[in-house]
């Protein structure tokens, strides 16, 4: 068996995750936070106004890197069920549904602020732009995940159709975004770009990324924290579940 | 031994869903009353402005016959699971999605056909510009299909569940709005006189890729929500 | 006949290390056992002991935790449903607005007709001749459940899983039961029921397999 499939079974093993996570997620919130900072500051403070939208244009530093979290979260959630689908891995379903609510709110924070933009830039609090009635649509699916998984009793099979509706979901996302940017096109109302041309200043660019860092491991940080904690509930009968939360010695009666 | 076929199983389900339709045909009649009120309320709500109505006729028409479709869908697989006939069904030796592929076709032609039938009505009522009614029906025979395909994964996935309804319309939504969009679009650009064909090849295409993938899609989703 | 002396047949039934498990609770096993045709056998075990569920894993429906099932040699899988497995659960399984033998000539169009027998005379032997054209809806429960039964006899399935065949019958409607079985035996069929209460069988008494439930 070699290394990979080796690791890939260690980190399967509830026991194991459980630990491992334990150790991980300071260190995650912690290298989180201190990266959103200093891009924040960088954003917020060091990057000069843009000569078009003065000050306004800061909020991006917020928007485009949620938006980026809210496609990577759902990404990150497809594959976790995939593998929990085909291979049946119960952290993988633990994982997939852990997704799931970080990646709506990261879908709204960017519905709020692109929403939040749209008003000193277009006068509206909302505009039908391709990418945010995308924005949308993709805060459905979450939603429709959240419920199928909460609609159902028996925990793994609610894990395993939530899944199964995430991967149709995915398959939708590319569809959906086609026929909205169709159909902004066909309506040749809002042809703003929310984000301007494609060049962009160094100064603005490195907060830019660094926040995008920051808030991939802020996600982590949190998926492994809710993981853990629906790994407990699931496994509360367990051993090893007992002995972690009441302490070692905790004999099963 | 005279094992069932295949064909002959779809056949004999198909038989009984026509038979048991019209047992019960007063009800068949509610997705196309469902949508006549929809429509109605429009003017109600608009004004009875005929050059306003026809600007938007084709997008409320589409709308209420997606809504229509969207009640419809739950009774796909409900009475079959409460009298166990859907566990009989994926318990039998034949291919699953044929089976339910054929189900939703005969869901199809009891719940969708009237609505289209219905359709050149409802559009008079709301003063769509007679040029368009072509193109508005070709869109429906595409898109109605396709909502039914489409909506049967997602009662799959919620069948037995008692009060699946805002559930069910949550799931289907994110699936629903791209064939809407091209449904509608081909309305729009047909009533400003532009090209419209390509929408509706988009629907075309969907159509015959839901046609392949989405029974088994249903019967996988089946298999999960039914243990 | 049953099988040959000197000859050890291939089981009906062959179910291996199988076990089942909802929420990581065990619902039973792990399990062993066999099932030989022109066998009855009744599976024992408290509510909530799992019968139900045994019988939804024997038939394809689910999918075992561990554990494999053989049908006459052969893996049965939920990818590979038999038409020699018959189930007969709780609900009748049938459509309330078809009448008796609408139904019966439903199953037929999807599971087969063993030969000799028509929907017409299967009805006639579980005690409903005349009651042909009489929807679902009109009968009642006990009438209902002897309709399944009929519908038992029309399919060409040899193993029949039946979860509280008795539930519904009066005496009347026992004996029917008993007398199926023992005709479904006779055939070269086999049968695995689920009971409450210990029935007395016309052939005496079958084997049991008591299902405890797994601490």
């Amino acid at each position: 068996m070699n290394t990979l499939t080796l690791w890939f079974h260690q980190f399967g093993s509830p026991p194991i995750f459980h630990r491992v996570t334990a150790r991980l997620s300071p260190w995650l919130y912690a290298s989180a936070t201190l990266i959103g900072f200093i891009g924040l500051y960088g954003g917020l403070v060091l990057a000069p106004a843009d000569y078009q939208q003065s000050d306004a244009y800061r909020i991006i530093f917020v928007h485009v890197p949620c938006a980026w979290m809210s496609l990577f979260a759902y990404f990150f959630m497809a594959i976790n069920a995939f593998i929990a689908l085909v291979w049946r891995i119960k952290i993988s379903e633990i994982l997939a549904m852990a997704s799931a609510p970080i990646g709506a709110v990261f879908t709204a924070i960017t519905l709020a602020t692109g929403s939040i933009w749209g008003k000193p830039m277009w006068g509206t609090w909302w505009t039908w732009d391709a990418r945010l009635t995308s924005e949308l649509v993709l805060l459905f699916l979450y939603v429709g995940v959240i419920g199928l998984y909460n609609a159902i009793e028996d925990r793994r099979q609610a894990a395993r159709a939530a899944a199964f509706l995430a991967l149709v979901g995915i398959v939708n996302v590319p569809i959906v975004h086609f026929s909205v940017t169709w159909w902004n096109t066909l309506h040749q109302g809002s042809t703003v770009r929310l984000l301007g041309p494609s060049r962009i200043d160094s100064s603005m660019l490195w907060p830019l990324l660094l926040l995008a860092l920051a808030t991939h491991v802020w996600f982590f940080a949190s998926v492994f924290a809710r993981a853990r904690v629906s790994l407990l509930e699931l496994e509360s009968g367990k051993d090893w579940a007992r002995s972690a939360v009441l302490g070692p010695g905790a004999a099963h009666d | 031994m005279r094992y069932g076929t295949t064909a002959s199983a779809c056949a004999a389900l198909i038989r009984r869903d026509l038979v048991l339709t019209w047992r019960r045909r007063g009800d068949a009649l509610n997705p196309a009353m469902f949508a006549m009120i929809v429509v109605v309320m429009f003017p109600l709500a608009l004004g009875p402005e005929p050059n306003q109505l026809a600007r938007i006729a084709a997008g409320i028409l589409l709308v209420a016959i997606l809504l229509a479709g969207m009640l419809a869908l739950d009774n796909l697989f409900r009475s079959d699971h409460e009298d166990g006939t859907l566990e009989q069904l994926v318990l039998s030796p034949h291919p699953l999605s044929l089976l339910l592929a054929s189900r939703i076709i005969v869901h199809w032609l009891t719940t969708a056909l009237p609505l289209i039938v219905v359709a050149p009505l409802l559009a008079e009522m709301l003063h769509l510009p007679r040029s368009v009614l072509p193109v508005l029906l070709v869109a429906l025979a595409l898109a109605t299909p396709l909502l039914s395909l489409l909506g049967a994964v997602c009662v799959a996935l919620t069948v037995g569940m008692r009060r699946s309804g805002m559930l069910l319309a949550l799931l289907v939504l994110p699936l629903y709005v791209p064939v809407l969009i091209f449904a509608a679009g081909a309305c729009n650009a047909a009533q400003a006189g532009l090209p419209f064909l390509a929408p509706l090849l988009w629907l075309g295409a969907a159509l015959a890729l839901a046609l392949v993938l989405a029974p088994m899609a249903c019967a996988a989703a089946l298999r999960i929500s039914i243990t | 006949m049953v099988h040959v002396e000197g000859e050890t047949p291939v089981p009906l039934l062959h179910a291996r290390g199988l076990s089942y498990a909802r929420n990581d609770e065990s619902i039973f096993g792990p399990l062993d056992f066999m099932l030989h045709r022109g066998e009855v056998v009744l599976i024992e075990g408290d509510n909530g002991s799992g019968k139900t569920t045994l019988l939804k894993v024997l038939s394809g429906l689910l999918e075992p935790a561990t554990g494999n099932i053989l049908l006459d040699g052969e893996e049965l899988t939920l990818a590979r449903l038999s038409h020699q497995v018959a189930l007969m659960g709780h609900l009748p399984g049938l459509k309330s607005d078809l009448s008796a033998i609408e139904n019966l000539d439903f199953t037929i169009g999807v599971f087969g007709l063993r030969p000799g027998i028509t929907p017409a005379l299967a009805l006639a032997s579980v005690g409903l001749e005349g009651y042909e054209d009489v929807a679902i809806r009109q009968l009642s429960a006990g009438q209902k459940k002897r309709v399944a039964l009929a519908r038992l006899l029309l399919v060409p399935a040899a193993l029949w899983l039946l979860d509280e065949p008795y539930a519904n019958l009066d005496k009347e409607g026992i004996d029917l039961v008993n007398r199926l079985l023992d005709a479904h035996a006779r055939r070269g069929g086999a049968a695995l029921i689920t009971s409450h209460g210990a029935y007395a069988f016309t052939t005496g008494a079958p084997r049991r397999l008591p299902l405890r439930s797994v601490a």
